[in-house]
C-alpha cells in the first residue's frame, strides 16, 4: 500500500514521474494505456487553454474574476480520472481540469466565471456540486455524499477538493473526524499550491506536510508530487479502491504550485520572488508530461503546437457563445429561491417588471 | 490635510492609532505581508513588526476567538474579516461570546476589539463577496456597528472605534473603496458612535441611509430637487446603537420617511427604522414609512447585480411615491 510506503511524517513523498518525465518508480506506476494517457494529457492541455483564454478575455474586460489553474492540471486532471460515473466530485473552485475529465463542459464554466447562476446547472449525469468559494466548507458535504452511498449500500465513492489555505479553518478537521469516525467512502484532495493568496504553506501550520493532518483523524494520509500525474493518479486510485471496499476515507496532499495569480485581482509580485516561480516553471506539470509522452514516441511537438492551438480556439469559441446567450433573464433571480414563488416575492418582481417597462417608455 | 480615498484612509487611521497606542494589534488573513487585498493593511507590517500586524491562518472563528481572548488580556486588537460573506465561521464566536462577555461578567471582562469587513457589492464580485450583514449583526445585543460614507467620517469612526470598550464592527463599503478622495486631516479626531448626520437638509421627506447609498442617494436628491422636491438626507453612520433622536425629529418636520438600503427587505435593517417611526412619529406622518431595498432573494452573480442594487433613478422614482402618496 502506498500510503504505508509513504510516510508524511517522515517526510516521503511519492514521485513517479520526475521533472524531466523520466519514469523513476516503474514499479508503481499507474496501468494506463497509451491513449488514456494521451487523453488526460490532452485534458491537462484544455485547461491549460482556457485559463490563457480567460485571462485573455478578461484583460479585455469581456470576463469577470477568474480563478486559473497554471501549474495544477496534473493535480486536477490525474485525480479526477480515477473516478467513474456515479462517482461524485465536490469541488472548491479552482480545480478546472478536474471538472472537465468529469464531464463538466467548458461552456458551463465560463458561464460561471462570466457571473450566470446557469454556470452551475450541470446535466444530470454530471455527479459534481457547484463551485464552493466558502473555503473548505464543501468537505462536509463530501462527506455526507459518501454518507449517502454508504448507507444506500451504493459502492460510489466521493472525492472532496480543498486548498492548503483549506486545511486551516475548522470544516478541515470535522470533514475528516467525521469522515474516520464513520468509515466514510471519501477521498479528500488537497491541493497544496504553496499560497493562499499571498499567505505561504508555512504559515498555514507548524506541520510540516498537510498529509500528516490525517495522522489525528486516524485516517491514512499521503503526501504526492502534484505535478506528477502517475503519482496523482496511482494516489487517488488506490484511496477511491479502498473507499469502494468499504475500508474508509484517506487524506491526499497533491504537493504543487500556483504558477499565476490568485485571481484576476491578485497581483504575486507583491509577496512572491521570481526565483520561486522560475523553480516551479522546470517542474510544470504540462512539460513533464509532453517529455514523457514524445520520449515514448506517443507525441511530438509539432502536434502539441498544432494542438494548443486548436484548443485555445476551441475555447474562444465557446466564450463568444456564452457571451451571446449568457445574459441571465430576470424571472431566473426571484424563481430559484424557493420550489414555488411566495406572493411578496411575486410581488417584488412585478414590481421591478413594471418599473423597468416604465422607464421604457 | 491629504487627499485620501476610504482605504488609504483605514490604512493611514490604523497607522495612526498603531503610533499613538502600542496595545493595537491587526491581523487577519493576507493582512501582513501583502497587506490585505485591498490593500487597507499595507506597510504597517514593516513599519510595527510582525507583531503589531500580522498574517493568520485561514480561519476567520479562530481569527475572531483570538481577538476576544487579546482583548480580555489587554490588547487592542482589529482583525479584518477578508470579506463580509466569509464572517460566517466566525458567528459562533460573534454572537455566543463577542456580543455577551460584558453582560454575562457583569462588567469584569469587557471587550475593546474592532472587526473590519469590506461591506456591500455593487463592484461586480463574485459569489459571496457582495454581502449586507448589518441585520445579522444588528439584531445582537452588545454589538456596536459602524458603515461610514466618506473617508473623513471613516478616519474619525474607525479611531472612535478602536477606543471603544466594547466591540465594534466596522463595515467598509467596498464599492466606495476607491471611488472618490477627500482632505482627511492628519491630526487626531473622532467622530462618536451611535450619531447620524444630515448630509442634505430639506421638508419634503427624511430619507435615511448609509454606506456606498448615501452616494446613489444624494444624487438622487438632487434629481428630485430639479423637481421640487426637496428631500432631507441623513447619514445613518451607525447602526447600532443607531441615532434614533435624529430620525425621529426629522420625521417629525417632513411627514415622510424613506430608508434605502442594500440588504434585503425582509427582516432587513429598514424594518426596524419603520418600526421607530411608528412608534415615536406616527401621528406626523403623512404617507406610509417606505423601504427602498434589495429583493428578497439571494444577490445575484455579477452579470446580473445590478438588477439587486439600487441606482440613484431608482431611488428617485421610490421617493417620488412616497412624496405624491
Ligand atoms: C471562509 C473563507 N475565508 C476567506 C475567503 C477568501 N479567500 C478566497 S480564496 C482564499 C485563499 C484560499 O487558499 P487555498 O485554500 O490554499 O486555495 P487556493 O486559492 O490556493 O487554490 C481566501 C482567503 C474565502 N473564500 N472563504
Ligand atoms: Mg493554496
Amino acid at each position: 500500500m502506498l500510503t504505508k510506503r509513504f510516510d508524511p511524517l517522515k517526510g516521503e513523498m511519492l514521485q513517479i514521474m520526475d521533472a524531466e518525465g523520466r519514469i523513476v518508480a516503474p514499479e508503481l506506476k499507474p496501468d494506463l494505456s497509451d491513449e488514456r494517457v494521451l487523453e488526460l494529457y490532452k485534458v491537462m492541455l484544455l485547461t491549460r487553454a482556457a485559463d490563457t483564454k480567460a485571462l485573455q478575455l478578461q484583460r479585455q474586460g469581456r470576463m469577470l474574476t477568474y480563478a486559473p489553474n497554471t501549474g495544477q492540471e496534473a493535480a486536477q486532471v490525474g485525480s479526477a480520472a480515477v473516478l467513474r460515473e456515479t462517482d461524485w466530485l465536490v469541488p472548491a473552485f479552482r480545480e478546472l481540469g478536474a471538472w472537465l475529465v468529469k464531464g463538466v463542459s467548458l461552456e458551463h464554466i465560463y458561464l460561471y466565471w462570466y457571473g450566470n447562476e446557469w454556470g452551475s446547472h450541470f446535466p444530470e449525469n454530471v455527479r459534481m456540486l457547484p463551485i464552493s468559494i466558502p473555503i473548505a466548507s464543501q468537505l462536509n458535504h463530501a462527506l455526507g455524499l459518501a454518507m449517502a452511498s454508504k448507507l444506500k449500500g451504493e459502492d460510489d465513492v466521493t472525492i472532496g477538493y480543498v486548498g492548503d489555505g483549506g486545511t486551516s479553518i475548522g470544516d478541515f478537521s470535522e470533514a475528516l473526524n467525521f469522515a474516520g469516525v464513520f468509515s466514510a467512502p471519501v477521498v479528500f484532495f488537497i491541493q497544496n499550491n504553496q499560497y493562499a493568496i499571498s499567505v505561504k504553506r508555512a504559515v498555514q501550520t507548524k506541520a510540516s506536510t498537510l498529509a500528516q493532518k490525517a495522522v489525528a483523524a486516524g485516517i491514512p494520509g499521503i503526501q504526492v508530487d502534484g505535478n506528477d500525474l502517475f503519482a496523482v493518479y496511482a494516489a487517488v486510485e488506490e484511496a477511491v479502491n479502498r473507499a469502494r471496499a468499504g475500508e474508509g476515507p484517506t487524506l491526499i496532499e497533491a504537493y504543487t504550485y500556483r504558477l499565476g495569480a490568485h485571481t484576476t485581482s491578485d497581483d504575486p509580485t507583491k509577496y512572491r520572488e521570481d526565483d520561486e516561480v522560475l523553480v516551479w516553471q522546470a517542474r510544470d506539470p504540462i512539460k513533464r508530461t509532453k517529455e514523457y509522452l514524445i520520449a515514448q514516441g506517443l507525441w511530438s511537438a509539432e502536434q502539441d503546437e498544432a494542438q494548443v492551438a486548436e484548443y485555445e480556439a476551441y475555447a474562444l469559441e465557446v466564450f463568444r457563445k456564452v457571451e451571446e446567450t449568457g445574459e441571465p433573464q430576470l424571472e431566473d433571480f426571484f424563481k430559484y429561491t424557493y420550489r414555488d414563488m411566495p406572493e411578496h416575492l411575486k410581488e417584488q418582481y412585478q414590481e421591478y417588471v413594471q418599473y423597468l417597462e416604465g422607464k421604457v417608455k | 490635510m491629504a487627499l485620501m480615498n476610504l482605504v488609504s484612509t483605514v490604512n493611514h487611521t490604523l497607522d495612526h492609532e498603531m503610533a499613538r497606542d502600542e496595545r493595537v494589534v491587526v491581523f487577519g488573513e493576507d493582512v501582513g505581508v501583502e497587506g490585505g487585498v485591498f490593500r487597507a493593511t499595507v506597510g504597517l507590517q514593516k513599519k510595527y513588526g510582525p507583531d503589531r500586524c500580522f498574517d493568520t491562518p485561514l480561519a476567520e472563528g479562530a481569527i475572531v476567538g483570538m481577538a476576544v481572548g487579546m482583548a480580555i488580556n489587554g490588547l487592542r486588537p482589529v482583525a479584518e474579516i477578508q470579506f463580509s460573506g466569509f464572517m460566517y465561521p466566525a458567528y459562533n464566536q460573534i454572537v455566543s461570546h463577542v456580543a455577551r462577555m460584558r453582560n454575562r461578567t457583569r462588567g469584569r471582562l469587557t471587550l475593546p476589539l474592532v472587526i473590519r469587513m469590506p461591506h456591500g457589492g455593487g463592484i461586480k464580485a463574485l459569489e459571496h463577496h457582495s454581502e449586507s450583514l448589518e441585520s445579522i449583526l444588528g439584531h445582537i445585543p452588545g454589538l456596536k456597528i459602524v458603515v461610514p460614507s466618506t473617508p473623513y467620517d471613516a478616519k474619525g469612526l474607525l479611531l472612535s472605534a478602536i477606543r471603544d470598550d466594547d466591540p465594534v464592527f466596522f463595515l467598509e463599503p467596498s464599492k466606495i473603496y476607491r471611488a472618490f478622495r477627500q482632505e482627511v486631516p492628519e491630526e487626531d479626531y473622532t467622530i462618536p458612535i451611535g450619531k447620524a448626520k444630515i448630509v442634505r437638509e430639506g421638508e419634503a421627506v427624511t430619507v435615511v441611509t448609509w454606506g456606498a447609498y448615501v452616494h446613489d442617494v444624494m444624487k438622487a436628491a438632487e434629481q428630485l430637487a430639479a423637481e421640487g422636491i426637496d428631500a432631507e438626507v441623513i447619514d445613518l453612520r451607525t447602526i447600532a446603537p443607531f441615532d434614533r433622536a435624529a430620525i425621529v425629529e426629522s420625521v417629525k418636520k417632513t411627514g415622510r420617511f424613506v430608508v434605502v438600503h442594500e440588504a434585503m427587505k425582509t427582516f432587513g435593517p429598514g424594518a426596524e427604522l419603520i418600526a421607530l417611526v411608528n412608534e415615536k412619529a406616527f401621528l406626523y406622518l403623512e404617507a406610509p414609512p417606505t423601504r427602498l431595498t434589495g429583493f428578497d432573494i439571494t444577490i445575484p452573480l455579477p452579470r446580473g447585480e445590478h438588477h439587486y442594487f439600487l441606482d440613484a433613478d431608482r431611488i428617485a422614482a421610490g421617493i417620488r411615491d412616497v412624496v405624491n402618496f
